[in-house]
């Protein structure tokens, strides 16, 4: 009897597309209630909160095509500004078993997205969002050992394992070191003090880089701090997510002691990609739109933009894959790995890949 | 025969290409939230009469529930053709990055398939307006709309071919991405038309499926009226739309051109060659609205992919543009236009080819002497 129930909703639900084509239900639903759509993923906002001046902390209730998210993944969260879409990827900040989001933006002052999110939602607002993605996760079984490594807004990834690891009482040895420039930037204090008593096993280690006093350490980034936080940390297991220069003294600390294996990054900020514009040469030909510009030496979806085009991105940055095309012929370079491909009809991110001579996408 | 190239000279069609190219240029600087507000408007609206419509059908059976209910349905599915569909599939919406106002996603409510439609039109009507054996829209490949066309007696069917277009719109705009007529003289084989016959198959059969068997059947006893009343408002639409577009390229004084005198066209001149071969319909706010601002048919080759909500605000500047330049701007009220396509259509049924076509220049040539 139970098993019928979704059987007859499902036929129900097909019999109303249909009735409903060429539009499909979401089209009539979002009249309705925005938060009723079915195929699409929408977030209502439900809590709005300021840690520090320049963050801004959301809770929001995905609707029902929302499939969860692990600890570590990220989500693309869509916003009209001026009546264009944008879309920016944000990591949750809370636990993987709950089924809320939190998401805590920090605004950077050239950042359009970033900003309009501290600025105008309230609550009531409602975000279009994506499923969760990523890479940057927690393995199973729990490893025995666990250091959370983060700076400033990078906290978010790594919180959300924290949260994750305490909702599932972990009890390896677990340290949680933040960066951030003093006690005025240092986001999520109070719930932090509130795991470390809760969870036994875990230490968190608030580290100040432009404040000399209040916090557990001082200073950038050190292997003295490291050896200081979390000694065994040549044994755990590291994530680790922050703006750049942390990143790199990170990695080259991990690297230098052989043990790069164990860390586990989450790119944070756009890595530095290098484009020559002034050797390019070749042509590039859109072949949907018919459209043909000489190749600049920037990436395809800059390109495509120049020639009046305006192919669906997210990120910009290569993480996300929403401007994934079709290439059809032609031989790009991929600006993260330095890597060429000249095979025909493969997908590529435009994104990050530049063109290398004459290149048609499917766009 | 006045090639295109005379019209102006090269330094004037330069001229009178970059103040439309201005003209472009602030508009589209100037497109934010109110034209995706208006759009949104103009959908809910849509939406609203098509869920009233069927709705009203289902109390069929009182009369003036169901002229009413017809009513809203043609009113909703002329809205989803004309102001949404049409202008949507133009990529008039693109920059806003929406997927529900995207042109590569949007599908409307006809049989044609977007996606064909897309090809024949955005891209073959757009590129070459009204160039003989080119522009495809010329006539559908069942009618003779020009006097170049070479007579035969086929033709003299032409004004039962034109009702009967008129009535089946839909379905002559979805066979006209087969290209029939090419199949027949051998330019192109059944292979070639696979892909587009499968979209086709598939898009008419839901449409077909919800409005002549799936909602008929839900309303039960009703279902021969029900049936009845989705018919009436795709006639509705056809007849509406066929109006439409065919006082936008068909009246008397449009031009059309050959393939030589089009070669190698300057934007200039490309330009020139979409004002010569459109025309606009005048009319009140909500006649404009009704026809997805085609009646702006001019201001729309010109810019198609800009919102067609815009063309009422660059319409004066544009004719004050022809006017300059000593070209005609064809415009008139709709009985006015369609008459004269009437006309046309039985003229042209007979082996009759006109004056010699001169009727832009020969004015125009004074004028722009004396500019
Ligand atoms: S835009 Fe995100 S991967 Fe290209």
């Amino acid at each position: 009897m139970t098993a019928l129930v979704p059987r007859r909703a499902r036929r129900l639900a097909s019999l109303a597309e249909a009735l409903l084509t060429p539009h499909g239900m979401d089209r009539y639903l979002e009249l309705v209630d925005p938060m009723l759509v079915r195929r699409e993923i929408r977030g209502l906002v439900t809590g709005v909160r300021r840690q520090t001046p320049d963050t801004v902390t959301l809770t929001v209730r995905p609707s029902r095509a929302w499939r969860g998210h692990l600890a570590g993944q990220y989500v693309r969260v869509t916003v009209e500004i001026d009546g264009v879409r944008r879309t920016r990827c944000y990591s949750p900040a809370g636990s993987e078993h709950d089924g809320t989001l939190e998401l805590t933006i920090k605004a950077d002052p050239q950042g359009l997205v970033s900003r309009h999110l501290n600025r105008t939602v309230t609550l009531g607002s409602v975000l279009g969002l994506s499923t969760a993605d990523g890479e940057f996760t927690l393995p199973s079984p729990r490893p025995r050992r666990i250091l959370l490594l983060s700076g400033g807004s990078g906290i978010t990834p790594v919180l959300s394992m924290l949260r994750t690891l305490a909702a599932e009482k972990y009890e390896g040895d677990l340290v949680f070191l933040h960066y951030s420039n003093g006690a005025e930037d240092a986001l999520y204090r109070t719930e932090l003090a509130d795991l470390a008593r809760r969870l036994p096993g875990l230490r968190v280690v608030h580290a100040f880089t432009h404040a000399k006093t209040g916090g557990d350490l001082h200073g950038f980034f050190s292997k003295e701090h490291l050896a200081e936080a979390a000694p065994w940390y040549p044994d755990a297991e590291t994530f680790l997510c922050g703006p750049k220069p942390l990143m790199d003294s990170v990695r080259e600390v991990f690297e230098a002691d052989g043990i790069g294996a164990h860390l586990h990054t989450e790119e944070f900020a756009p890595p530095a990609l290098t484009f020559d514009t002034e050797n390019a040469e070749g042509q590039v030909r859109f072949a949907r739109s018919g459209r043909e510009v000489a190749n600049s030496g920037k990436p395809l979806l800059e390109q495509a933009e120049e020639a009046g085009l305006s192919p669906e991105h997210g990120c910009r940055m290569g993480i996300c894959f929403s401007c994934t095309q079709i290439k059809t012929s032609g031989c790009v370079r991929n600006a993260k790995t330095g890597e060429t491909s000249s095979e025909e009809n493969e997908e590529i991110q435009l994104c990050i890949s530049v063109p290398v001579g004459d290149v048609e996408i499917n766009a | 025969m006045t090639g295109l190239q005379d019209k102006l000279t090269p330094q004037q069609v330069e001229d009178f290409g970059r103040e439309l190219d201005e003209i472009r240029q602030r508009i589209v600087a100037d497109l934010g939230q109110v034209d995706v507000d208006y759009i949104h408007n103009v959908i809910k609206t849509q939406r609203a009469l098509e869920v009233a419509g069927r709705g009203l059908l289902f109390a069929g059976f009182f009369p003036p529930a169901w002229v009413a209910g017809v009513a809203a349905l043609s009113v909703a599915k002329i809205l989803d053709n004309m102001e949404i569909g049409h202008n949507v599939m133009h990529g008039q919406y693109d920059w806003t990055r929406d997927p529900a106002l995207s042109s590569q996603q949007f599908e409307w409510d006809t049989v044609a398939p977007s996606e064909n439609w897309r090809h024949s039109h955005n891209y073959i009507h757009h590129t070459y307006t009204n160039i003989l054996d080119k522009d495809r829209d010329i006539g559908y490949g069942i009618l003779r709309m020009d006097p170049a066309q070479k007579w035969n007696p086929y033709y003299l069917g032409n004004p039962v071919y034109a009702t009967l277009l008129a009535l089946f719109f839909q379905w002559g705009v979805m066979l006209h991405d087969l290209e029939v007529d090419r199949v027949a003289k051998g330019e192109r084989t059944w292979a070639e038309n696979k892909p587009v016959l499968r979209k086709i198959v598939r898009k008419a059969g839901r449409q077909v499926g919800k409005d002549y068997v799936l909602f008929p059947l839900l309303t039960g006893p009703l279902a021969p009226l029900t049936f009845l009343g989705n018919a009436t408002a795709n006639l509705t639409r056809n007849l509406w739309a066929f109006s439409i577009i065919f006082c936008g390229h068909f009246p008397a004084d449009v031009e059309s051109f050959t393939e030589e005198e089009t070669e190698n066209e300057s934007r200039g001149q490309w330009y020139l060659r979409q004002i010569l071969g459109s025309a606009n319909i005048t009319g009140g706010k909500l006649f404009h609205v009704m026809t997805g601002n085609l009646s702006h048919q001019i201001e729309h080759h010109l810019f198609p992919d800009i919102p067609a909500r815009r063309y009422p605000e660059i319409a004066g500047e544009v004719r004050a543009i022809c006017e300059k330049y000593g070209l005609p701007y064809n415009t008139g009220p709709l009985h006015k236009q369609l008459f004269s396509v009437a006309k046309k259509i039985v003229k042209l049924a007979l082996p009759w080819n006109g004056e010699p076509r001169t009727p832009a220049t020969v004015e125009s040539d004074k004028t722009l002497r004396a500019a």
